[in-house]
């Protein structure tokens, strides 16, 4: 235990000199670090976006309570990563189950050692300038009461497969976007780029969002879909990437399917692509909400995520939460037979 | 050595005749033949890929809807090569597929069988990486250009490595489960398949898809199948979300559901 807590805390102290010494990360602040970088070009011209990607970070959506600053210092940066990285570690007990799992200092679960572009912003919205997700307006109030009284009709978590969560049922991850976010683990990215195309693959469930360049219409309403679809474009250094026809299944922060996102990506620097989305949804919230986060470039490859394949733990906790269900019934049994 | 020997000389006897020899392909940006498109077979080698007459649907209420449409044929010489116990198992699978068939629960396709279902095929091309995107589960391959190395590990999908030979995109993958099927009827492989892709430029609008299938355990010698594949050529083609797992939860896990207590 104290060997992996050291290996850890002595690489965050690595990293954390770095944040402190490199003048460009505390200056830049995340957006526009290199106004002078270009990107290299695709043998088509594009603006090369190729390669392996995380968006692994410890900033949060929101701005923290009590946080009032937009950045921090490179100093408290560092302490809060170093903290993150102590408490990931030290979850589970070397030599027990849970730890077999949840080694957080051997399967990327430990963000510390994951590819991560540092970041000093308090919060990864950038607008409004609070760093909080606006107020949710009558109607997305509603909404979420009405969506709530539904979950509550499907039953407990373990009921049904039906009524557990998405992740859980190997449907949805959080990565996939749009918008993109990270997940506590494997928030990598794979960019692929051919004439008129451009694909990002999320390695959690393999997802693979191929966008079209051309200016194509825009879908009809009658089509919509989890991850909605999304039409791209470049402006200069920057893809500029529309999504509409969500099915709002999975609705991103309690968002309905008129929800509309806009991500642009722009490659500041070799091993850098500021990304920045925009949330519009008159449904939910009465003005467009915006955060940014870098995405740093990783080693690859991505291997398979075969989830549902092999998802035993939903499988295993029906079966679970069955027997549970039996037991009690046959306990109950012996009380009312004694 | 020998077996990259067999593996030619069955390439060497095969009619060519699904391809237009002297058809040369556009190139690409970056100097290769250009596979760029989405493109889909057109034939019943997801319900079987030897030869068959037209069968019944193994789901009574589905009719005709499901009901297997005669087929030609895909595999050259007409016959899977099959070992005797392989082919027991192989009619063992036809037998009992309504509950063995892998793709019934939504599981990745494998390779080849997802480049013949009846779904499209994006293939999305650059020179370090060829992706090739399967509507159907959302499958995904990436084909290394370069960086060739074994499979680090087992899957499904298998690992490939590619490289060009002339006009055509050749495909090495190996590393696979042994968990997935060749079509519908219970064709299948073992864990040491190892799969040769060739798809090549045929006209405008169609490519040459020919694959070797090799495994010592299932077959007596390697065999291949050759089909087009053709172009979706609507102007707003373009792949969907056929994100099947929750199409089959109820299959999988109903029995586990929650009963309403008395």
């Amino acid at each position: 235990m104290l060997g992996r807590t050291l290996v850890t805390f002595g690489r965050t102290v690595v990293l954390a000199a770095a944040v402190a010494g490199v003048p460009g990360v505390a200056a830049g602040q995340s957006t526009g670090a290199a106004q002078d970088y270009t990107a290299p070009r695709t043998p088509d011209g594009q603006p090369d976006l190729q390669g392996f990607w995380s968006n692994q970070t410890y900033t949060s959506l929101e701005r923290p309570d009590g946080v009032t600053a937009a950045y921090y210092t490179p100093e408290e940066v560092a302490a809060r990563v170093s903290g993150a990285a102590m408490r990931e570690s030290s979850q589970t007990v070397p030599g027990t189950i849970p730890d077999v799992h949840y080694d957080f200092t051997q399967f990327g679960l430990d963000r510390s050692q994951s590819p991560r572009a540092e970041n000093l912003r308090t919060s990864l919205i950038v607008d409004p300038s609070d760093g909080k997700i606006p107020p949710v307006n009558a109607e997305g109030q509603r909404r979420a009461a009405e969506r709530a009284d539904a979950q509550e009709r499907l039953g407990g978590r373990w009921d049904s497969a039906e009524s557990n969560q998405l992740d859980d049922r190997c449907i949805m991850m959080v990565p996939a976007g749009p918008p993109m976010m990270n997940s506590g683990y494997n928030s990598n990215y794979h960019i692929v780029q051919a004439p008129g195309y451009v694909m990002i693959l999320a390695e959690m469930i393999h997802d693979a969002r191929v966008v079209p360049l051309d200016d194509r219409d825009a879908p009809a309403a009658g089509l919509s879909q989890w991850v909605g679809l999304s039409r791209g474009h470049w402006e200069g250094e920057t893809l500029v990437v529309e999504s509409s026809n969500f099915n709002a299944k999975n609705p991103f922060r309690g968002s309905s399917e008129r929800m509309t996102v806009t991500e642009r990506f722009t490659r500041v620097a070799d091993d850098r692509i500021d990304y920045r989305f925009t949330v519009n949804d008159p449904g939910t919230w009465d003005q467009p909400w915006t955060a940014e986060m870098p995405m740093q470039r990783s080693r690859g490859p991505l291997f398979e995520f075969a989830c549902h394949e092999g998802n035993y733990g939903l499988y295993n906790t029906l079966v679970g939460a069955r027997l549970e269900e039996q037991q009690a019934a046959e306990a109950a049994e012996q009380v009312r037979g004694r | 050595m020998a077996v990259t020997l067999a593996v030619s000389c069955v390439a060497a006897t095969v009619p060519m005749s699904a391809q237009t020899a002297d058809y040369r392909a556009p190139r690409g940006p970056d100097g290769n033949p250009d596979l760029n498109g989405l493109w889909q077979a057109l034939n019943s080698a997801h319900w079987d890929v030897e030869p068959h007459g037209a069968g019944p649907s193994v789901v009574r209420d589905l009719g005709a809807l499901s009901a297997v449409p005669a087929g030609l044929g895909v595999v050259v010489d007409d016959v899977i090569p099959y070992t005797a116990d392989a082919l027991v198992q192989r009619d063992e699978n036809r037998a009992n597929r309504l509950r063995r068939d892998p793709a019934i629960k939504c599981y990745l396709p494998g390779v080849p069988r997802g480049m013949y279902m009846p779904f499209p095929v994006q293939i999305l091309q650059s020179q370090q990486h060829i992706m090739i995107l399967h509507e159907f589960a959302g499958a995904v391959r990436t084909v290394y250009m370069d960086d060739h190395v074994p499979a680090p590990a087992d899957s499904w999908m298998g690992w490939s490595n590619g490289h060009w030979e002339g006009e055509t995109l050749v495909i090495d993958t190996t590393g696979f489960n042994g968990m997935t099927w060749f079509d519908r009827s219970g064709n299948f492989h073992s864990e040491a398949l190892h799969v040769v892709e060739r798809l090549t430029r045929r006209s405008p609008e169609t490519l040459s898809y020919e694959v070797t299938i090799e495994d010592p355990n299932v077959f007596t010698r390697p065999w291949t199948m050759q089909m087009p594949l053709y172009r979706r050529v609507e102007e707003n083609a373009q792949l969907l979300e056929f994100r099947c797992v929750e199409f089959v939860e109820d299959l999988i896990y109903g029995h586990l559901r929650k009963q309403p207590q008395e």
